[in-house]
């Protein structure tokens, strides 16, 4: 089983919300009632269990501040 | 497996390109330019024209560009970026030399420029971010902006009695002589970018071959310029402007 994760670089992040439209399994969403220091929400994974870690979020980042790991699980 | 054990250097498949500088890009939330800069990173890297490769900046949104990648930039007067282009290509014919322009850069002020440079074949390759707006000045009307499209300076939508048609810049650099590659592309969807990405290589290696001049538009949203949400613009970019601005690649000499 391929399992995957994301890191977010939530200084970068303008919230923009292309990354929530691309994730083929939904598993993005925008914080609640936080910003970031330059006033802009930003993301986050609510669920990291179910990430395969497709890399589709990270390509459609027009700020490149998600970075993906992923690992094929024995 | 925990979250700890699976972020590691070793799993790393996909982040921020090397070339990307960590200063935080002005761009409006969602803007296409951030996705043109991450390819254009990745594909000098992976061409490892790090150290020989010059981008040649508009006026316009993009003005900045120099600030993001890293690599050699010139700026440029209005319009006027195929012209330094040119003038660099010749003095160092063994660097990749790309220009990065808006449509108002391109299309108005500097239709002149760029025309004539793709007509004498320089071994330069633009890359041409068309979204039919002024975004840099406020969302006034550019050359590019569609039929009946409300803008700041036509808010009643784009009359062709008035202001005439669109300008199709591709269409017509495609009938240029001394042009080798010309494409369409757009980077609103995965698979949108990752062929947004191979025609840039194959733009940035026609170049380095010395087979002609290149010609890349992307056609892009300005959320802040059209008034939407990003996600918002991409509909509406699929929707309409791609009926004007049909994708694909329009001209390739070697095929």
């Amino acid at each position: 089983m391929i399992k995957g994760a994301i890191v977010v670089d939530t200084e970068r992040c303008k919230g923009c919300m292309l990354c929530i439209e691309a994730c083929p399994l939904n598993l993005l969403s925008l914080v609640e009632r936080k910003v970031n220091q330059r006033g802009y929400p930003y993301i986050q994974q609510h669920d990291w269990e179910s990430c395969t870690g497709c890399t589709s979020c990270a390509v459609v980042c027009p700020d490149g501040c998600i970075t993906v790991y992923r690992k094929k699980e024995d | 497996m925990t979250k700890e054990e699976l972020i590691r250097p070793e799993n790393l498949v996909c982040g921020k390109p090397a070339l990307m500088n960590d200063v935080p890009m002005h761009y409006c939330p969602g803007c296409s330019h951030g996705m043109v800069h991450k390819i254009i990173a990745e594909v000098i890297e992976e061409m490892q024209l790090e150290e020989r490769s010059v981008g040649i900046c508009p006026v316009g949104c993009a003005v900045f560009a120099y600030r993001y990648l890293d690599i050699d930039w010139q700026e440029a007067a209005h319009g006027r970026a195929p012209a330094v282009a040119t003038a660099i290509k010749h003095l160092w014919p063994d660097r990749l030399v790309f220009t990065y322009q808006g449509d108002g850069d391109l299309a108005c002020i500097g239709a002149c420029e760029t025309i004539h440079a793709l007509n004498r074949g320089e071994n330069i390759t633009i890359i041409f971010i068309n979204n039919a707006i002024y975004g840099m000045t406020g969302g006034q009307m550019a050359p590019t902006t569609l039929v009946g499209m409300k803008t700041a300076t036509c808010p009643y939508g784009r009359d062709v009695k008035l202001h005439g048609y669109p300008l199709n810049m591709t269409d017509l650099a495609v009938n240029l002589e001394g042009t080798a590659f010309v494409s369409r592309q757009s980077v609103h969807t995965v698979a949108a970018i990752r062929k947004a990405k191979r025609a840039i290589r194959h733009a940035f290696e026609n170049s380095m071959n010395g087979i002609g001049s290149n010609m890349v538009e992307i056609v892009s949203t300005c959320s802040a310029g059209w008034k939407t949400t990003p996600v918002e613009a991409n509909k509406w970019m699929e929707e309409n402007m791609f009926k004007f601005y049909k994708l694909g690649d329009l001209k390739d000499i070697q095929h």
